[in-house]
Parts: C-alpha cells; sequence; structure tokens
C-alpha cells in the first residue's frame, strides 16, 4: 500500500492536536497532521504506511498520537528513529513501528510491502529493498494479540482458568 | 561487580538484581504511579471494568487534575467528574483536585524519595529524577499496565553525562541550560536514554530549577534526566533521605563537559525547542508574555520573574499561571505575586492552561509570544500562525517590559 512522507521530528500536537484530546479518537483523527499535510486525514486509505525521518513522534505522551494513526487505518510506521514514548505507545496499541535506516529513500506515494516480524520492506515502486530492524520477538507478541490490552486480557483469563 | 551509573542503580533496585548492562530488558517494579485527568481515570476505568481488574496498590497511585482544571465546557466537566468518582471508587486516597500541575505537586507532597522506580501518564514526567527518583513518561494503555501488574518492562538506558563545572552567571537558570542543551544536542539528543545532570554548578541549584532540568529532558528525547541526591535534596524533603549517585568510573555513554559561566540566556524561536541561540540575536517584537507551566511557572520561576519586573510596568499582555496553588500561596505571601500584579500580570489558574493548548485561553492568529514552557510546536498553544519563542522567566519577564525579546541582563545589571 501506498507511502505518506512526513519529515525529521513530526511532533504529537501535529499527529493529535492537544485541542481536540478532549473529544472522541474519531474527531482527534480527523485533524491528524492538519498543520503539515491538511489532506492526510481526508485521504489516507486503509493499509497505508506513514513513513519520516528521525525522532517521529516527539513530544507528548498522548498515545491518541498513534492511535489516531491506527484509527486512520495505517498499517504501519516506518522511521529512520521514533520517540521513545512514542514508540511504546505505538507498539502498546498493535501499531508496529519500524526502524528504517534508509526510510528517506521513499518518495510519497511510493507502494510498499513490509513483513513486521523479519524487518522486510520492499519499495514495489523503485524495486528497492529497505531493511528495517525488525521488532523484538516480545514485543511482536503484543503485536501479534493486538496491543497489551488484549495481552493483558489473554493473561487474565488463563490465570482465572488455570 | 561492575561499577554503575545512578540510572543502572535505580533500574537494578527496581529490578531485583545487583546490577544491570545497558540494553538488557528487565522488568521493574513501580513504587509509584502518577496519572492527570487527561490521561488517567477516563482513559483506565473503561478498559479496567472490561479487564474486571483492579488498580494493584491504590497506595502507589497519585492522581492529580491538572490538564481540564477549571473546566470550561460539557466535556471537560465530565472528564473531572470521571476522575473524581473513579477516586472514590478505586480507594485512592493520594488525589489532588485543581491543586496545581502534577509534577509540581508530587514532589511538593513529599511523594517522591530517591531511590523510587515511578512513573507518570504524562511526557514531563522525567521531572521526578531531580530527586534521584528514575521516573519517566508512559501512554495511558501502557500505564494500564502498571495500574494492573505493578510492573514496567524497560530497556535499561545508557546514561549521557551533563557536566557543568563552576556557576551561572546572573540572569541565566536552568531553563537557559536546557534551552542551550537541546539547540545543541537536538530534540533526539537524549537518543531515550538516561541524562545525567552532574557538577558544581548543578549542585549549586535549588530543587526546582532541578527540576526544570530534568523536566525538559522530555525535549531533549531522554527518558529520564537525573541528579544525585545531596544536602539539598534533604532540605527539600525533609527527614532522612538515601543518597544515590553514579559510581565514579561506570561507563558512560557520552560526557560532555561545559563550563556554565559562559552560557547565555537562550530563546527557541518557533516551532521547536531545538532552534535555540543566545538572546542577543533575537529582537522580534512580543504581544503576549507567558509564565506558566510546571517548566516555568513554580515558586523560583515567579521569584526570577519578580526580580526583572519589580517596579516596572509590562509593555506586552503579562500572562501568569503559577505552577501549583501552594507555590502561588507562597509567592502571595511573601509578595512576589503583587510585584507581578503590579506590573500588569494578570494572573492565570493554576493548571497547564496554555501550554498544552487546553482551555480557554491560547494564543490568536498571528500572535507573537514569548513563554517559560517547554514546547513551541506549531498550533500547540493556540492558533497554527502564532509565533511562540521559549525562554527563561528571566528572559520572558524582560521581553514583557520592552515589548521585544530582550536580554535579562540589562535589565538586572
Amino acid at each position: 500500500m501506498k507511502a505518506w512522507v512526513f519529515g525529521d521530528n513530526v511532533d504529537t500536537d501535529a499527529i493529535a492536536p492537544g485541542r481536540y484530546m478532549k473529544l472522541g479518537i474519531e474527531e482527534i483523527a480527523r485533524h491528524s497532521m492538519e498543520t503539515v499535510l491538511p489532506e492526510f486525514a481526508s485521504s489516507v486509505k486503509k493499509g497505508d504506511f506513514v513513513v519520516a525521518g528521525r525522532n517521529f513522534g516527539a513530544g507528548s505522551s498522548r498515545e491518541q498520537a498513534p492511535e489516531a494513526l491506527k484509527h486512520l487505518g495505517i498499517a504501519a510506521l516506518i522511521a529512520e528513529s521514533f520517540a521513545g514514548l512514542f514508540y511504546r505507545n505505538a507498539i502498546n496499541l498493535g501499531l508496529p513501528a519500524l526502524v528504517c535506516a534508509r526510510a528517506k529513500r521513499i518518495r510519497a506515494g511510493d507502494e510498499l510491502e513490509l513483513d513486521c516480524a523479519r524487518g522486510e520492506l520492499r519499495n514495489l515502486s523503485t524495486g528497492e529493498e529497505l531493511g528495517c530492524e525488525p521488532i523484538p520477538a516480545f514485543l511482536m507478541t503484543l503485536i501479534r494479540d493486538g496491543g497489551l490490552v488484549p495481552h493483558l486480557e489473554k493473561r487474565l483469563r488463563c490465570n482465572t482458568t488455570s | 561487580m561492575t561499577p554503575q551509573t545512578l540510572a543502572q542503580k535505580l533500574v537494578a533496585r527496581a529490578a531485583g538484581k545487583e546490577s544491570v548492562t545497558p540494553g538488557e530488558i528487565v522488568t521493574c517494579k513501580v513504587d509509584l504511579a502518577m496519572v492527570h485527568d487527561s490521561s488517567g481515570p477516563r482513559r483506565l476505568k473503561p478498559v479496567l471494568e472490561r479487564l474486571g481488574a483492579k488498580v494493584w496498590d491504590p497506595a502507589r497511585l497519585v492522581v492529580i487534575t491538572d490538564h481540564y482544571v477549571p473546566a470550561y465546557d460539557e466535556e471537560s466537566r465530565k472528564i473531572l467528574r470521571i476522575a473524581r468518582e473513579w477516586v472514590r471508587e478505586a480507594g485512592i486516597e493520594r488525589f489532588h483536585d485543581a491543586e496545581g500541575i502534577c509534577h509540581v505537586v508530587l514532589p511538593e507532597r513529599g511523594y517522591l524519595r530517591p531511590g523510587m522506580f515511578a512513573v507518570g501518564g504524562d511526557s514531563h514526567s522525567p521531572t521526578g529524577g531531580a530527586f534521584a527518583a528514575y521516573m519517566f513518561g508512559v501512554g495511558a494503555t501502557e500505564m494500564l499496565g502498571v495500574v494492573v501488574t505493578g510492573k514496567i518492562w524497560l530497556k535499561v538506558p545508557h546514561t549521557i553525562a551533563m557536566h557543568f563545572d563552576g556557576a551561572l552567571a546572573e540572569g541565566v537558570c536552568a531553563k537557559d541550560v536546557m534551552l542551550f542543551l537541546i539547540g545543541r544536542f537536538g530534540m533526539d539528543g537524549g537518543g531515550y536514554h538516561a541524562v545525567e545532570y552532574r557538577g558544581p554548578a548543578i549542585r549549586k541549584l535549588e530543587m526546582q530549577e532541578r527540576m526544570t532540568l530534568c523536566n525538559m529532558t522530555a525535549e531533549l528525547g531522554g527518558q529520564t534526566g537525573l541528579i544525585a541526591s545531596d544536602d539539598v535534596t534533604r532540605d527539600y524533603l525533609g527527614g532522612e533521605i538515601e543518597l544515590w549517585d553514579s559510581d565514579r568510573d561506570a561507563e558512560l555513554l557520552a560526557e560532555h563537559r561545559f563550563d556554565a559561566a559562559h552560557i547565555e540566556p537562550q530563546v527557541g524561536a518557533p516551532h521547536s525547542p531545538a532552534n535555540s541561540r543566545p538572546v542577543s540575536e533575537f529582537r522580534e517584537k512580543v504581544d503576549v508574555a507567558y509564565i506558566g507551566a510546571c517548566t516555568g511557572a513554580k515558586l523560583a520561576d515567579l521569584r526570577m520573574a519578580a526580580r526583572v519586573l519589580k517596579s516596572r510596568k509590562s509593555r506586552a499582555k503579562l500572562l501568569v499561571a503559577p505552577a501549583s496553588v501552594r507555590d502561588r500561596q507562597a509567592a502571595e505571601h511573601e509578595g512576589t505575586i503583587k510585584v507581578l500584579l503590579e506590573a500588569g500580570a494578570e494572573l492565570l489558574p493554576s493548571s497547564c492552561g496554555m501550554c498544552a493548548g487546553y482551555g480557554e485561553q491560547l494564543l490568536a492568529e498571528n500572535t507573537v509570544a514569548i513563554s517559560s514552557t517547554a514546547r513551541n510546536f506549531k498550533g500547540r498553544m493556540g492558533s497554527a500562525s502564532a509565533q511562540v519563542y521559549l525562554a527563561s522567566p528571566y528572559t520572558v519577564a524582560a521581553s514583557a517590559l520592552a515589548g521585544r525579546i530582550a536580554d535579562p541582563r540589562e535589565v538586572l545589571a
């Protein structure tokens, strides 16, 4: 699916603006990235990728930032690096976030194909193989369960039956 | 045993290990968790109910309302109502309602002690590191995991040491130090590692100034900011405290050394704290001067502003939102608030307010503001066309007087 490309240091106020934080995720998602790429929220399609440079998700702990992107149907985030807190939030919500040293080679609109667990990323538009750092196995478990809440649900269920 | 950094020692204690190695993944027991009204009850309650789970230890959870206070519409009233009802249901006794910003209220109530391992549902949680506690911010879902299990996983961080010799010059403070570091190393300079502030210039700083250093470690991209505990920590907290410090020869990822006396007042240009340069490079006119937030409106910050504003009048619109009710009361008692009011300040509630883009008072279109807060991301404090410059309380006050960005050293001289 298609790549939406952003620069360095995209902050959480751009991804999930503060003034909409009191509202539900649907409303927040509608305003996602409006200060940097106004057409993003209305044009993005399910399965698309967000591609960025350094330190994606800098700023707040608000997990509505990755949640808004997930709500819009983003399949995975690919960046040169992520802000640590944002990275943890994305994984906890079951949204794969992959570090790719060559993320800046991807152009807006390129078609991408990704295998999260192996860290294999292919740019179908250029034929280029772009390696990503694979997500550590114990975090892949969280992603496979759909995030931390479903993971805990599963664990608590196991505890009561055992 | 391999010498350990302060960060390693704190993590090792929480993980029940004698020592830890950077990069190793460990599970830590949480001594204290803090949430506010935005990240807390309204997000925890529905999921706890869905899971049929309870708070692991109500005595270890602190709930503080600061983002939506005072309530200003139906949604904010609802968010606060959920918080107030939930703390009763969950048996949370450490509940502070509209008493100030969480990062300032938490230590002022004596909840943080050196040696603790703590998490907060807010990105400025590294503030707690000023007390030699390992504290960092997490999102609402991760906080839910903590609230259910009392534990959290952590990749043991490396430590980056920021060593400051000498002493800060007159009119220069912790905020300038952080803008200087962020300007130099960028918003990801901390690499999600632990950043330890040390050296004679740091030892001389009072607790609230140390809190400002650790607070803005968030903007430097560190997971936490840390300062060893000492007499200053003891005087602030009262009673006996544990002394925690890095081993002298512990391995560091990097050590940067500076002469504190050479740091000038700094200004962070729109729209990033990484755009920081010395104040002498700026002359922009300002419409609004804002002294607010956990970063820039503690008692120590209010005193700095008052020193500059004493017996003078602000040309810019001057807004002051003291970081906590206790700090505001102390500032009233000693006359600091009177100085600010006489300079023309409008006093706002002790909450996150404009800094986080919450509340009724936001920056209008094309406003130019100078602010003692931590972040000037585009649109954060109001209109996307507003221009926000970040600076210390000294520099914000001096700029308010001049109606343009100004060097506080000229006023204080």
